[in-house]
């Protein structure tokens, strides 16, 4: 390997006007600034969205409590999910995709660097148009008012004569918009990947991180096109008479949830699998062990992808689809399971014989397979669909995506955050604040989560914006809301290690973690052109082979 | 000497800590409801439907939680086993690739446990859902609205709302009640937990399900599918008669509306009034559908979809202003005059 370590002196960047700066960012082309945007407004929206998530929690506190109105309530869990899927966990995986796999192939930029600009700024106009309607809902009609209609518009609330105004639309055309900057990035990852490798990183040679988020990408392209599609045909019976949904014309209400399953679960997959990814870099680092089974790894990402596009309508098993639609969707439901079992099982193996250090990140990384565990084991019960016709719609279903979505890819996330903000910064994270964000986050994550399950067992329906008294929901959903605190007091101490470390955090250097991917080659933050001579990889681990000649990767591969 | 160990072992502690929160939570779910009366726990089924899920939840729980164990006991135990020591200190352990014959052990496990569970459950979807309709079953068609219940009986002539009344089930002469799902609006789903599970009412798409409940007694559940604004408050009772109840209540509910002469200007201010154009009150002009019927409005226990008790208070201030008791109601402030709205409340006192 000849990759050549170029560190640029600290004081050599003149210190330019802040308009400057400001026109540098807004204008940059940079996959590491653009990298750097996604992940900054997805923190944004990640505020925001928590916030909406506390209105909720302080409202089903108890039984009849009055904090906000129905209908505020109603826009609440509408924004909340919305703005979590599409406005913080896709720009956050497709930041890291974007900040990660070019240094991770060695190459020097995306494939299509204004492409990338313009699927950021696509999606984050998306944001703002989502958020305008809390000004625009109305139309003229005086003040906004935010969609309420569910993050997943089921026919026919979302047609006109149920959903009157404009909030909606700014619903419809924000996904819309931020869907195609979406298909803009998944194409430029796969571009990216499939032709820039540096010599020698064959695709077997690839690093983990990159295969997934080449799986991702491909999901993407299946998954977006028909959220896309829907959205159109509704706008068309919103505004220029059709009736695809429109059931008081003979629409169908259930080609909507078609529709939008179809998008919606691959999506979850979509958003789970870069964080597989990283995990399989993480795991082995703090083990000090390569990944186990690393062809296993790649195939059973490829088979996730594929057998999770036939799983859709285990969203619909209470629409009454027959019997045998029913068993079809049972089986594929679980039979997702026996991948992703088997990556559990090798990140284990990768731990196996090896000697994990509990840095920050690995913290994280372990607290994700134990609850990923769980999710999965909850995912399981409901696939089988007569259990589902129980738990569905309940406060179940909601801790279960919840166990994914925080317990999963939010845990994975916050692993990644520790482990490469030395690399964006050149700063480390404070391990300390580190240790309070994860604790903090671990109890108030299980207080939250572990808990809602209970109501649902005990027939607690979601989207409610009160409850009866009397049905033993009360004290749980009290817990519940304490958690939720919880998490934000952990959510607040994490931003403030993000800021304080960014000032006076240790300096990083090159490689903090003695890690053997191409990124910890090369300076930190890294240089506009990363590599100054193009690196030549002889195998999956090319720091590995740097670090030890006598006993170097490509001698077994 | 023993090398100095760099972690006390606070994981493996706080692991144990949480599964052990994690089963006794899940014990206090599966424990059956001290409560006399019917709640909506899943685990206390009081019907067929409800108990075939049940048993098959518990098989699911129980494999589940032997893989939990499983799992959790190799992860708890490689964290604590082979985590870094001071010792080892700049030393890299053995660097393993992968072993093909483990990985296919825990390739081909899971796809015989994935065989199973999927075989269980194909048979309970198939016994639920394939059940034939046994000549003689109560037949109720389900009509969800925003945010009310419509329950007709076609073969008894009877209409109702909110209130379910369906005749016990004796195991050894199974006389289940099919319901005919369907919707006058958005999407609804019926849920009675201790009943059966929950289908959905969907327009243009009707659905069916049944229940054969082996207990008397209201059972209550609500709404599971966001409707619309007060989704939260679209709430269900199903009262489940014996059958000598069952029939006195379906006698008293074939005929037509009480004609009380003290009543009379009541029943005018509501024929007079855009009322009738929502609610029918059988033998009399008034037969709208968007709303309840009210012919028998007082044998109901509770007014709004069970939003409150069905007391004169209560019915006085829902005709008067509906937002107090269910805002977003499609149910308008009638604006009555003082004296009109007290003849209205008591000519719905009337009907019995």
């Amino acid at each position: 390997m000849s990759s050549n370590v170029i560190t640029v002196p600290v004081g050599q960047a003149e210190a330019r006007p802040w308009v400057d700066q400001l026109h540098q960012w807004l204008a940059t082309v940079d996959h590491k600034r653009l990298g750097i945007l996604y992940i900054g407004s997805a923190l944004l929206f990640l505020a925001v969205g928590g916030v909406e998530a506390l209105i909720i929690r302080i409202q089903l506190m108890h039984s009849h409590n009055n904090f906000v109105s129905p209908g505020v309530f109603n826009q609440m869990f509408t924004m909340h999910g919305t703005t979590m899927i599409f406005f913080v966990a896709m720009p956050v995986l497709f930041g890291f995709a974007n900040y990660l796999v070019p240094l991770m192939i060695g190459a020097r930029d995306m494939a299509f660097p204004r492409l990338n600009a313009f699927s950021f700024w696509l999606s984050f106009l998306g944001a703002l148009l989502l958020y305008f309607s809390f000004f625009g809902g109305s139309g003229l009609y005086g003040a906004g008012s935010a969609p309420d209609v569910g993050w997943w518009s089921y026919a026919p609330l979302g047609a006109r004569a149920f959903s009157p105004g404009h909030s909606s639309d700014y619903w419809t055309l924000a996904l819309l918009v931020s869907g195609f900057g979406s298909i803009g990035t998944a194409i430029n990852i796969i571009a990216t990947i499939l032709c820039l490798r540096c010599p020698g990183m064959k695709l077997n040679r690839m690093p983990l991180l990159v295969w997934m988020n080449l799986v991702m990408a491909g999901m993407v392209l299946i998954a977006i096109t028909p959220l896309s599609a829907a959205q159109i045909m509704l706008l068309i019976d919103r505004y220029l008479g059709g009736h695809f949904f429109d059931t008081q014309a003979g629409g169908s209400a259930v080609l909507w949830m078609h529709f939008f399953w179809i998008f919606g679960h691959p999506e979850v997959y979509v958003l789970i699998i870069p964080c597989f990814a990283f995990m399989s870099e993480i795991i082995p680092v703090f083990s000090r062990k390569p990944i186990f089974g690393y062809p296993v790894m790649v195939a059973a990402t490829v088979c996730i992808a594929f057998v999770s596009m036939s799983v859709w309508a285990h969203h619909m098993f209470t629409i009454g689809m027959n019997s045998y639609a029913n068993s079809f969707f049972t089986l594929t439901t679980m039979a997702v399971g026996i991948p992703t079992g088997i990556k559990i099982f090798n990140w284990i193996g990768t731990m196996w014989g090896g000697r994990i250090q509990f840095k920050t990140p690995m913290l994280f990384s372990i607290a994700f397979l134990f609850q990923f565990l769980i999710a999965g084991l909850t995912g399981i019960m409901m696939a089988a669909s007569p259990f589902d016709w129980q738990l569905s719609l309940s406060y179940f279903v909601v801790a279960h995506f919840h166990y994914v979505i925080v317990g999963g890819i939010l845990f994975a996330l916050f692993g990644a955050f520790y482990y490469w903000y030395p690399k964006m910064t050149g700063r480390m994270l404070s391990e300390r604040l580190g240790k309070w964000h994860f604790w903090l986050f671990l109890i108030g994550f299980h207080l939250t989560f572990d808990v809602m399950h209970i109501p649902g067992l005990l027939g607690m329906p979601r989207r409610i914006y009160t409850y009866e008294p009397g049905r033993g929901w009360d004290t749980l959903n009290l817990i519940v809301s304490i958690g939720a605190f919880i998490q934000a007091i952990a959510i607040l101490v994490f931003l403030t290690n993000l800021i304080i470390s960014y000032f006076k955090g240790a300096q990083a250097g090159n490689d903090p973690w003695d890690a053997w991917t191409l990124e910890w080659s090369i300076s930190s933050p890294p240089p506009a052109y990363n590599f100054a001579t193009v690196p030549t990889v002889a195998s999956r681990r090319p720091l590995w082979d740097l670090k030890h000649p006598e006993d170097p990767d490509s001698r077994y591969e | 000497m023993l090398p100095r160990r760099t972690k006390p072992s606070l994981w493996s502690g706080w692991q144990i800590v949480l599964l052990l929160f994690w089963s006794a939570s899940a014990l206090w779910a599966v424990a059956p409801d001290p409560a006399p009366g019917h709640g909506t726990n899943v685990f206390s089924p009081a019907s067929s439907p409800a108990k075939s899920i049940k048993d098959l939840s518990v098989f699911v729980l129980v494999i589940t939680g032997i893989i939990f164990l499983v799992v959790f006991v190799l992860l708890v135990y490689s964290v604590v086993k082979f985590r870094g020591r001071a010792a080892d200190a700049g030393r890299e352990p053995a660097q393993v690739y992968g072993s093909t014959q483990i990985e296919l052990a825990w390739t081909i496990i899971p796809t015989l446990i994935v065989v199973v569970l999927f075989l269980a459950t194909a048979r309970v979807i198939h016994a639920i859902q394939d059940a034939p309709e046994p000549v003689g079953a109560m037949e109720v068609t389900v009509i969800g609205h925003q945010y009310w219940w419509e329950f007709r009986y076609p073969k008894l002539g009877i209409v109702t709302a909110n209130e379910l009344h369906i005749p016990v089930s004796n195991p050894d002469h199974p006389t289940p009640t099919f319901l005919q799902l369907l919707s006058a609006d958005t999407d609804h789903s019926f849920w009675v937990p201790e009943l059966a599970g929950k289908t959905d009412l969907i327009p243009n798409h009707p659905n069916r399900m049944w229940m054969d409940p082996q207990s008397t007694g209201v059972f209550v559940g609500q709404c599971a599918q966001y409707c619309g604004i007060q989704h939260a408050k679209m709430l269900l009772r199903v009262s489940v008669d014996g059958p000598e109840d069952f029939a006195a209540w379906m006698r008293s509910q074939q005929k037509p509306a009480v004609e009380d002469s003290a009543a009379i200007a009541g029943r005018r201010v509501f024929e007079r009034n855009a009322c009738m154009n929502c609610h029918a009150v059988g033998g009399t002009s008034a037969d709208g559908r968007f709303g309840p019927d009210l012919t028998h409005l007082m044998s109901r226990a509770t007014i709004a979809a069970g939003a409150a008790e069905n007391t004169p208070d209560n019915l006085r201030l829902w005709i008067q202003n509906p937002k107090a008791i269910k805002p977003g109601s499609l149910m308008p402030a009638m604006q009555l005059s003082e004296a009109d709205l007290n003849a209205v409340v008591s000519y719905m006192e009337t009907l019995h």
